[in-house]
């Protein structure tokens, strides 16, 4: 065999003994941070442990064989053909092994699907392209969408350490408490997944499917979607954030303060200058992935903003179909607040490219649910 | 080719493989220009129907003309055999599929979009259903009606074939032709029966999952009823050119096993799409 | 009949020019096309293949948007799968089987000469494909729902009617092949007489014929659901997403066995010959093969397991999948047995067949791992599972497809080709393939997951070096081209057998082989 995979296969024999998080040439799972993703790791090292180790008798056998049995230093072939006693042998033993390795892995299964005497719930969504999170004890809930910049991505500016895997809002859990996860998704198959939590579950329009974590360290915990669902599929990380149970009810307590003034953000007055200022940072969150960041669009799938016969048109067709959506253009109302919607609205009829000079209070948004 | 009957029969080489694929590029650009809303799609999906009808006639004549001639040995008559009764298996599978997405829909996915009260709060599973979505209530076909009369149709019609099947092998041709009118009469009354049934249905394609589960599946075994009663006309036709002997019509076996085949499937569709 | 020139000379005669190819009734011309159409489809999906890695050669976007990504990836693996891997070895099975056997083509010449003529219409909805608005599939090759309803454009389409195309054309080639292999040996052949690679293409028949119009099912209700309102896939009116994914895999799983069990064929047959010595365990590799492929149909929801299945059908699905390991572990040990105390020469079909064995247990150790199912919360969508299967598929198929290729060039051409330019092809490939998709194990145990244009900084090592191999994967198989076309042309003349230890009819008849052979069949002792 080549040199190459020897070193690799070497590497990995000492790696079993390394830490690997962020490291580059990472060769193993993530650490766990929870008990089933250290199940997990221990299985996953027992199976390795096997798989080497039949590889190498099966190997050395036939590399000496190779050496040895061959035409130029004059060995003579044998001629048998069968051996039943060794042939039921190297049935059998597999077999064995087999056994031995189901054996804990059933364990592991069935503790992964327990998702009984939780703590607390979250309900998780997935959707082209982003995550909400509903605390359905709490009354909580937010959108958790990419952060790092388009310029990095596109090569304009040096990436961050955390390029890809950061996000606005990150999921907060309690550290020591079962979380139960009710998973779904709006549009298509997403999956969410944190390799530290060895937690993957499908997201899946329509149903929703359980799982559970206890996280057993305060921490930073990184994931992303982990089933094909579009364009931005590499782009929709989850981010999850343990805390303390005092950090916890802080970060619980915050989050309805923050709703609550957004709510009343949406009585007051406002210029139409500061919401196409508001509007800006909403526009290029949340539409310039499909209507592009000048407002050019990728026809004919996702159409221009500039010039479009909605966006100059009737401001009240503009307003239904942010809010209630079309076709493949999802319905806003559930992901934005009635700010950035009057925002948004103000800044696509009076930016990029066009200059209705009107725009909506949030106000109207609101009765226009 | 080889004209030596001690040898298997190798024919010459042929254009009808290149015609097939025209057809059926034709028929595939077609289709799929039609459901798209392009305006000349349905011109080429005809193109490509008529060029199919063209290549099976002309292919089958050849084939015809090759065993009459007295090409074919016992071991191509196996050959056909075995050819035939692989075919029928692919049919098998091919419903198969769909029984087992039906089984899947009843038995777990119902039972689970139920449980998924956060996206369902109302939605009790059970069958016939359109959907936690569905806003109309719907009103399934039963199975004691059309459905029952088709059923023994079917069997009746299986009855008559092998009637004149027994026909065929007594040298007896009046009773094989009147087998094979009644059979080729029964089928085309179940079509029309079940056209009338589609008609009459108070749900259409799109009534959610039941909708789209009977219409799919009753809509291929249709179509494969009345492939089969076309094939069973074609054997009616070449029985009165003759050629077939009591000891040697393996054309009209073939079709015969293809006929049992669809009747088969209608019992498990008369229990699992109908009844159950 | 069309009269003869004089360098064809024979009493039947046979067309020459285009209508040769064309209308041909002949198995080794229907051979012959396959194995070409096959050879530039593996190109072109090699192609893609690079811009893919091109893009994943550091992070960030360079040079193709997220969407064209995801159609080069989608594209790659249907043309691969489809147009490379299954009509290669149907183009093996259509030259060898007949001279295999001892009889004078397939059971049904003309249709055989459909099964070919189909892929091509096939081939042109797929690729044309590429050039209507909204630009080719970009689902990935399986094509979940409901992406794959979501998207608008006809060529979803065209890729479904393409794929039925096909499915016709290996489900008729498939009856051909059975019907032959059961009713046209040679007399004396009993079936635990056949050569191991007419025994492994009698089971893959019959596993594409099982498993075929299961997917023409799961095609047509993704049609329905686009086009007709139906709700097969929609959860709103009753259906299921999910359910795409069972009728789907339960043909995708039987597929993959289609796609190695032909191969393990063919390394049967050149081990023995290049160690002078008699396969070992012929009858266990029989049964084996046929474990192997009954139980592929229990398997299916392993590529499922994150679906959110019942515990029972979780813990069923593992313990089949882990079954299947056993049946080929024990054809990989016979494999060694043959070479064991056997009297070994290392030519170029030699080299690859035992990295064949050597990598695609490679291959079969990390499908064992994805098969215990905790491990693969943790692996599926991830590229661990690139790393598994392309060391399956191209280290098993792919490469058992290239050593049979050199093993055949003397019969089929009548010369030999350069032994040792098919060396260098040889080397260049193993280590490339393993620079390549190696390091993919480790990526996909760190997290990285599979379909993404663009990748978080600690897989940036990695991926550099994947796509380094990649392209010297690439450009070595213009080095086989080059080696093939050579040894058509000319070359030292072949014997009937070049072989010193190959056995089997196909060696008793000239080099290159006549147009007809076994026109009457041999007695076989």
């Amino acid at each position: 065999m080549n040199k190459r995979t020897i070193l690799s296969v070497g590497a990995t024999f000492l790696s079993l003994f390394a830490v690997n998080s962020h490291a580059a040439y990472a060769l193993n799972l993530k650490t766990p941070a929870t008990e089933i993703a250290g199940q997990i790791y221990g299985l996953h090292m027992l199976i390795l442990w096997v798989c080497i180790a039949i590889f190498v008798v099966v190997f050395s056998l036939m590399f000496y064989s190779i050496l040895k049995h061959r035409k130029s230093v004059g060995h003579k072939a044998a001629q048998f053909h069968e051996n039943h006693w060794l042939e039921v042998i190297w049935t059998i033993i597999p077999v064995i092994i087999l056994v031995c390795m189901a054996y804990p892995a059933t364990k592991t299964i069935l503790a992964m699907k327990d998702t009984s005497a939780e703590d607390m719930s979250i309900k998780i969504t997935g959707s082209q392209w982003k995550w909400a999170y509903d605390y359905l004890d709490q009354d909580v809930k937010f959108i958790s969408t990419l952060s790092t910049p388009q310029d990095q991505i596109q090569n304009k500016a040096e990436k961050g350490e955390n390029y890809l895997l950061e996000v606005d809002n990150p999921m907060v859990v309690p550290v020591g408490k079962k979380v139960k996860l009710l998973i779904t998704a709006q549009d298509v198959i997403h999956a969410w997944w944190i390799p530290e939590f060895g937690v993957k579950q499908d997201a899946i329009p329509g149903f929703v499917r359980e799982a559970w974590i206890r996280v057993d360290e305060p921490g930073v915990y990184r994931g992303q979607c982990a089933e094909l669902c579009g364009k931005d599929h590499g782009f929709m990380p989850i981010v999850v954030e343990a805390k303390s149970d005092v950090d916890y009810q802080t970060w619980v307590a915050a989050q309805k303060e923050a709703a609550a003034s957004a709510s009343a953000g949406a009585d007051k007055e406002w210029a139409q200058d500061e919401l196409i200022t508001a509007g800006k940072a909403v526009y290029e969150k949340n539409c310039a992935v499909c209507h592009g960041a000048t407002g050019a669009g990728i026809p004919p799938a996702f159409p221009a903003m500039t010039g479009s016969a909605v966006a100059t048109g009737p401001i009240e067709g503009h307003l239904d179909i942010i809010l209630n959506g079309k076709n493949i253009m999802p319905a806003w109302k559930d992901v934005l607040n009635d700010v950035d919607i009057a925002a948004v609205i103000a800044y696509e009829r009076n930016a990029l490219g066009n200059s209705t000079g009107d725009s909506i209070q949030p106000s109207a948004v609101k009765a226009a649910r | 080719m080889s004209q030596n009957t001690n040898n298997y029969y190798l024919p010459a080489p042929s254009l009808w493989p290149l015609i097939a694929s025209i057809a059926l590029f034709l028929m595939a650009g077609g289709f799929a220009m039609q459901i798209n809303d392009i305006a000349s799609g349905h011109y080429v999906l005809l193109a490509g129907i008529l060029v199919f009808v063209y290549l099976l006639y002309g292919w089958f004549k050849e084939v015809i003309k090759e065993s009459i001639a007295g090409f074919y040995n016992k071991q191509v008559d196996t050959s056909f055999r075995w050819g035939m009764s692989w075919f029928i298996f692919s049919e098998v599978m091919f419903f198969a599929g769909f029984f087992g997405a039906l089984f899947y829909i009843r038995t777990f996915a119902l039972e689970w979009m139920s449980k998924s009260t956060l996206v369902w709060p109302n939605f009790v599973a059970t069958w016939p259903t359109s959907g936690p979505a569905a806003t109309e209530a719907l009103e399934a076909m039963g199975p004691w009606g059309l459905p029952a009369i088709n059923t023994l149709i079917l069997l009746v019609s299986g009855a008559t074939l092998t009637y004149a099947h027994w026909g065929l092998m007594k040298d007896n041709r009046k009773q094989t032709i009147i087998g094979l009118v009644l059979t080729i009469a029964l089928g085309a009354i179940f079509l029309y029966l079940q056209a009338h049934e589609y008609a009459e249905a108070a749900f259409t394609m799109d009534s959610g999952i039941y909708g789209s589960t009977f219409y799919l599946f009753t809509g291929f075994h249709g179509l494969h009823v009345a492939m089969g009663t076309v094939m069973l006309a074609i054997i009616l036709f070449r029985i009165t050119k003759g050629h077939f002997s009591s000891h040697n019509h393996f054309g009209f076996e073939a079709v015969a096993w293809y006929w049992h085949f669809v009747d088969v499937v209608w019992l498990f569709l008369f229990v699992f799409v109908y009844w159950l | 009949m069309s009269t003869t020139t004089a360098t064809h000379h024979d009493d039947h005669g046979h067309p020459t020019g285009i209508m040769r190819w064309v209308a041909s009734t002949n198995h080794k011309d229907i051979g012959t096309l396959y194995l070409w159409f096959s050879f530039f489809m593996f190109l072109f999906a090699g192609a893609l293949a690079l811009g893919i890695r091109a893009e994943l050669f550091q992070p960030g976007l360079q040079f193709v948007e997220p969407e064209n990504f995801n159609r080069l990836t989608t594209l790659h693996g249907l043309i691969m799968i489809f147009g490379a891997i299954m009509p290669a070895f149907v183009g093996f099975a259509n030259w060898m089987i007949p001279l295999m056997i001892g009889t004078s083509d397939l059971a049904f010449p003309r249709l055989n000469n459909m099964s070919f003529w189909l892929m091509v219409p096939a081939a042109i909805l797929l690729l044309g494909s590429i050039f209507v608005p909204g630009g080719t599939i970009a689902g990935g090759w399986t094509m979940y729902p409901p992406l794959s309803v979501q998207n608008p454009s006809m060529s979803v389409d065209m890729s479904i009617l393409a794929l039925h195309i096909l499915g016709v054309s290996s489900i008729v080639g498939s009856i051909n092949i059975i019907t032959t292999i059961l009713n046209m040996r040679a007399p004396g052949m009993t079936l635990m007489k056949m050569p191991l690679f007419v025994w492994t293409w009698l089971i893959t028949a019959f596993l594409l014929i099982a498993s075929m119009p299961v997917l023409a099912g799961a095609l047509t209700m993704l049609l329905t659901d686009r086009h007709f309102g139906t709700s097969f896939f929609d959860a709103a009116g009753g259906g299921d997403p999910v359910l795409f994914q069972h009728v789907f895999w339960f043909f995708g799983h039987p597929e993959v066995y289609i796609m190695i069990l032909p191969a393990f064929g063919l390394i049967s047959t050149i081990i023995p010959t290049f160690a002078r010595k008699p396969l070992f365990g012929y009858a266990s590799m029989v049964y084996a093969t046929a474990a192997i492929a009954l139980l592929s149909f229990v398997v299916w929801a392993h590529h499922m397991f994150t679906t959110g299945m019942p515990v029972a059908g979780q813990l069923f699905f593992m313990y089949s999948t882990m079954l299947i390991s056993i049946p080929t572990g024990v054809k990989v040990f016979n494999w060694v047995a043959t070479m064991w105390r056997g009297s070994m020469t290392f030519e170029t079909p030699m080299l690859f067949s035992i990295a064949v064995v050597f990598l695609f247990t490679i291959g079969g150790f990390s499908g064992l791992v994805l098969a215990i199912l905790p491990v693969d919360i943790q692996l599926q969508d991830t590229y661990y599972v690139v790393a598994h299967f392309h060391y399956v598929l191209f280290s098993g198929a792919a490469m058992s497809i290239m050593g049979a290729v050199y093993y055949w060039l003397p019969k089929w051409t009548g010369h030999m080709y350069n032994e040792t330019l098919g060396k260098w092809h040889f080397w260049l490939t193993t280590i490339a393939f393993n620079i390549t998709f190696f390091p993919m194990h480790f990526t996909g145990l760190a997290g990285m997951p599979r379909r993404i244009p663009d990748y978080a900084l600690q897989f940036a090592e990695f991926n550099m070096i994947s796509s380094i191999g990649a392209f010297a994967l690439g450009i070595s198989q213009l080095l086989f081209l080059y080696v093939v076309i050579k040894c058509i042309k000319g070359g030292p003349k072949a014997a009937a057998n070049p072989w010193e230890g190959a056995e089997g009819l196909e060696w008793t008849v000239p080099s290159p082989a006549p147009f007809h052979t076994f026109e009457t069949p041999p007695t076989v002792k």
